[in-house]
């Protein structure tokens, strides 16, 4: 028991520095989003309650305007499958890691989010922590700093007095970021490139509102093409 | 909105979101053997969603009208020259919120 209690602690101690990142950036982001709910007139409970259930960031933007037009179920659940649909894709990426993490795995998969599938992809384990655990934590860290931003956001959002146009730009330069670093560290761009050329090419034929699930179709059709030569020549193994 | 409407759309929400988490893992039990061609994928999808969530959020750009897209670009430029240098993700991220949102603000 001591042992599994060491074990814990020391994947809480090894997660928690890769999420300090997270933890300004999401208490930002979380508290922009309580306040545009704030301001959009809905009370600090909504951000709470919606970051904790769905704890899905541009899906939660939307849901502000579903909630603010006509009463259209269907509409709003077809629109947030197609947001989220990039969950499919990080689903498949972590089919394995997640693989053996016992009940953990249910929460990993539920709190399932850019960053957490951002450090969980790319992160070497200590040994002497517990990969489940730590993929745990990570998760657990950064879905409460969220919750917390988005609460503190709604409860404060009507004290704030500054002009905030021009905020939301933080989700643009956090994923420009987390490209970059991902550029930086491959050997070989074809997916990268892949997946800015298809989009690319999406976004101008289908138009700003319809060119995701064309994009994510381009994309793995692209892939499956180079799947032999980006396996011939090592790039994956 | 009704309070009853409102939280029907939220479990809509709710519900789409969770469905994109789990599909993959109830298609792909743990217990059998993932298809070569998944695991591939899910070796090299990776890179290309981080390349498919920069357009994401840039897709609302408009070269033609509006500011042309001059102050993403520069911001974005601002970005990249910063997280070269000192490749600190939090710092990278604040300085090109702060630069775009000035830009937007005080010149465009």
């Amino acid at each position: 028991m001591n042992n599994e209690k060491g074990i814990i602690w020391r994947s809480l101690k090894a997660a928690f520095p890769y999420t300090v990142p997270i933890l300004a950036g999401f208490l930002f982001l979380g508290a922009t989003y309580g306040i545009y709910m704030n301001v959009s007139g809905f009370g600090f409970l909504y951000p709470m309650i919606m970051s904790m259930t769905v704890f899905a960031g541009s899906a939660e933007f939307v849901a502000v305007s579903l909630l603010l037009s006509a009463f259209d179920p269907i509409q709003a659940f077809l629109m947030i499958l197609m947001i989220n649909a990039r969950h499919l894709f990080y689903g498949i990426s972590l089919l394995e890691k997640y693989s053996g993490t016992g009940w953990k795995k249910f929460y990993l998969i539920f709190g399932m989010c850019d960053e957490s599938f951002l450090i969980n992809c790319s992160v070497n384990i200590p040994e002497d922590a517990d990969k489940g655990w730590f993929m745990f934590f990570v998760t657990l860290l950064n879905q409460s700093y969220w919750v917390l931003g988005a609460t503190l956001g709604g409860i404060f959002g009507q004290f704030i007095n500054f002009n905030t146009e021009g905020l939301d730009f933080v989700m643009t330069a956090m994923f420009v970021v987390i490209f970059l670093e991902q550029w930086l560290k491959e050997k070989n761009h074809t997916s990268s490139l892949i997946g800015i050329g298809m989009s690319v090419v999406c976004l101008l034929i289908f138009g700003p509102d319809k060119f995701m699930i064309p994009a994510m179709l381009c994309v793995t059709g692209m892939l499956t093409l180079v799947r032999k030569p980006l396996e011939k020549g090592g790039a994956v193994t | 909105m009704t309070l009853t409407q409102q939280i029907i759309t939220i479990s809509m929400v709710i519900l789409a979101t969770v469905i994109t988490r789990f599909l993959p893992f109830i298609v792909f039990p743990s217990g059998k053997e993932t298809p070569k061609f998944i695991k591939y994928l899910g070796k090299v999808l990776p890179a290309a969603v981080f390349g498919l969530l920069v357009v994401y959020c840039l897709k609302n750009v408009t070269i033609i009208g509006g500011s042309h897209g001059i102050p993403e670009l520069i911001a974005i430029v601002c970005i990249v020259a910063i997280h070269l240098w000192k490749r600190q993700m939090l710092l990278s991220i604040a300085t090109g919120t702060v630069v775009y949102m000035l830009l937007v603000q005080f010149v465009f």
